[in-house]
């Protein structure tokens, strides 16, 4: 049983305050959608968490099972059961994907895999995503499609197992094949015990697939409305108008 | 344009075998501005003190000749005249030189290795002339160690329709000054692929070129380097597109860290007038790892004739990016492992281009030691 509190977080990027005041308890078994328009600090909430130098904490918490989060380094939070998925999935040249998942594997189990059951692993994982066995090979995310790197956050979700998993927009620029893949993915995530999800999205698509069981709605860098799967369907009928108003 | 069209560049001026053709550099020159010059240890003013010892010993494949020479020996020189002080004070002072010859349309069974040894004492000059006869095939490693202060020219002359690939590995004691002069010579349709690794050193100026006496001719010219704290390693390539239809490429990567840590690297290529359809590109990276360490890049790209396949130029020194060790970390791996992917990922695909697999272990493995420090 994990949870991740995030306790009236605040948080700037150099002088401009982005977060004011975020409340939300992730347990796991729990998926959790945040929704909501372009620029209203969606990304932040996921950058923070996992301890992106670019932001600043200015007041607040964040606990994983108790352990302040804030206080450790990026790599800590990941072995303590935090991973997020990017909106944007950075490329790392000349480093293979084979070689940079066997290094996180290494890191958050604490010891190497076995080579043979590594490759095992790997290729069951990129087999389930309808990835090309070839991308072992490949550079990190470097000429990746939106679709492939996507993918490829998903395997690295199911290959790491964490606690608690953030997913940026992860249905983001997908076509409807690959969304469906992708969705499936973070279901068989989801069907482990011990696991909780925050699914941030702008768009409902993807609940249909991945169903929250709640749905906060995000606005001027805070949560404004909470409720269950119906406030997805309402804010499909009615977009994000009255909450960007509301907040400005 | 004629003939005569000579490049803009006051560069490149000045061949000679005779020292006094040369001034003592000051240091205000463009080709000695970025040396420390007192660093030299008197190999620039002639005050440098001779009797230093270093061994030049070679382990040939089977195919391959080797002589020691005397200084009169007639085939010396022919290929390359000296371009700077240094050079021709090496070319003036050496007493035997190296001649390693590959016979024509012979292959070489396996790398031919020379070992340049320095076991101290005061200056030293070497003089080195590797030829390849018409379409023969040899690897050669010249591997540097120990301690010296040296100043040498080696001389490739590859045939018409010969292959020879170099390695060149500079991996000197920590006090070392080695100032050197690599010049290859392309015949008709000839193939050059030179590898400069440069490790060690308190001071290690290295300047390969490259020119082509018939079309056809195509040289690879790449380089890596690890610079630390005080070190100062130095590359100056020049590649010279006198006749048509050649080709050139010319990729150097570095990484520096420590205080006073300095590379260099100047990159002239010149495409004469008469050299329609060459086909160039140069590189130059450097990856700042630490505060304290400085990178000049001067890449240098001069174009006399309007009929070029290809030519261009990049460079760019940097740190390693903040969103690469975030990424990584991000997924559990910690900082230092994650600094070690990324600057392994940044040598990757020049590591791959070494053609001894025993010497790019090796590379590997200082790379690593560099790392762990
Ligand atoms: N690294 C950054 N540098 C400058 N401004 C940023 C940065 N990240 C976010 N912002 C600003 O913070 C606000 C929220 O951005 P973001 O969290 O990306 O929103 P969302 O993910 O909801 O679209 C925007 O106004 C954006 O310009
Ligand atoms: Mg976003």
């Amino acid at each position: 049983m994990s949870t991740l509190e995030i306790r009236d977080l605040h948080v700037a990027v150099g002088d401009k305050e982005i977060l004011r005041g975020v409340d939300l308890t992730v347990r796991s078994g729990q998926t959790h959608a945040i929704m909501g328009p372009n620029g209203s600090g969606k990304s932040t909430l996921a950058y923070a968490i996992a301890g992106h130098p670019k932001y600043t904490i200015t007041s607040g918490e964040v606990l994983l099972d108790g352990e302040d989060l804030l206080g450790m380094t990026v790599d800590e939070r990941a072995r303590a059961g935090l991973f997020l998925a990017m909106q944007y999935p950075v490329e790392v040249p000349g480093v293979s994907v084979s070689n940079f998942l066997r290094s996180a594997i290494t890191a958050v189990r604490g010891e190497a895999p076995k080579l043979r059951e590594f490759a095992k692993e790997l290729k069951s994982g990129m087999d389930a995503l309808s990835i090309d066995p070839a991308f072992a090979q490949r550079n990190t995310n470097e000429g990746f499609s939106g679709g492939e790197k996507k993918r490829h956050e998903i395997l690295q979700l199911e290959l790491l197992k964490p606690k608690i998993a953030i997913l940026d927009e992860t249905d983001s620029g997908l076509d409807v094949d690959a969304l469906r893949v992708v969705s499936e993915g973070i279901n068989r995530f989801r069907a482990h015990e011990d696991t909780g999800v925050l699914l941030i999205t702008h768009y409902t698509r993807i609940l249909r697939y991945v169903t929250p069981d709640f749905v906060h709605v995000f606005a001027g860098g805070r949560v404004v409305e909470e409720g269950g799967p119906e406030l997805a369907e309402k804010l499909e009928a009615e977009g994000y108008e009255a909450y960007t108003k509301a907040s400005a | 344009m004629g003939l005569e069209t000579k490049p803009v560049s006051t560069l490149h001026e000045t061949t000679s075998y005779n020292v006094e053709d040369f001034p003592v550099p000051t240091g205000r020159e463009e080709e000695w501005r970025f040396t420390p010059l007192s660093r030299l240890k008197g190999l620039h003013n002639g005050t440098a003190a001779g009797s230093g010892a270093v061994a030049v010993d070679v382990d040939a494949a089977p195919e391959v000749t080797v002589e020691t020479v005397s200084r009169d020996d007639a085939r010396l020189g022919r290929a390359y005249v000296p371009a700077d002080r240094v050079s021709a004070q090496a070319y003036a002072s050496f007493e035997k030189a190296t001649v390693i010859t590959v016979p024509r349309a012979t292959a070489a069974s396996r790398p031919t290795v020379v070992n340049v040894r320095g076991a101290g004492g005061g200056a030293a000059y070497g003089h080195i002339l590797v030829t390849l006869e018409p379409m023969a095939e040899a690897v050669l490693v010249l591997d540097h160690r120990g301690t010296a202060v040296y100043a040498d020219n080696v001389e490739f002359v590859v045939g018409d329709g010969a292959i020879l690939k170099v390695v060149s590995l500079q991996d000197w004691d920590d006090d070392a000054v080695h100032v050197s002069h690599h010049h290859a010579a392309l015949g008709r349709d000839a193939t050059f692929r030179s590898f400069a690794v440069t490790l060690g050193g308190d001071l290690v100026r290295l300047s390969p070129s490259v020119s082509y006496t018939a079309p056809g001719g195509d040289a690879d010219l790449t380089g890596l380097y690890f610079v630390d704290a005080g070190q100062h390693l130095e590359h100056r390539l020049l590649v010279d597109h006198t006749v048509p239809n050649c080709r050139s490429n010319v990729t150097y990567k570095g990484a520096l860290q420590g205080d006073g840590a300095h590379a260099v690297w100047i990159g002239d290529v010149i495409i004469r007038a008469e050299a329609e359809g060459t086909d160039t590109y140069e590189l130059n990276r450097n990856l700042i790892l630490t505060d304290g360490a400085r990178a000049d890049s001067v890449p240098n790209l001069e174009i006399l004739t309007g009929e070029v396949a290809g030519a261009g130029h990049a460079s760019a020194s940097g740190r390693i990016d903040d969103e690469h060790l975030f990424y990584l970390q991000a997924r559990g791996i910690p900082h230092e492992e994650a600094r070690r992917l990324v600057v392994h990922g940044f040598f990757a695909q020049l590591l791959e281009r070494i053609e001894v697999p025993e010497i790019r272990e090796r590379v590997l493995a200082a790379v690593e030691a560099e790392l762990a420090r």
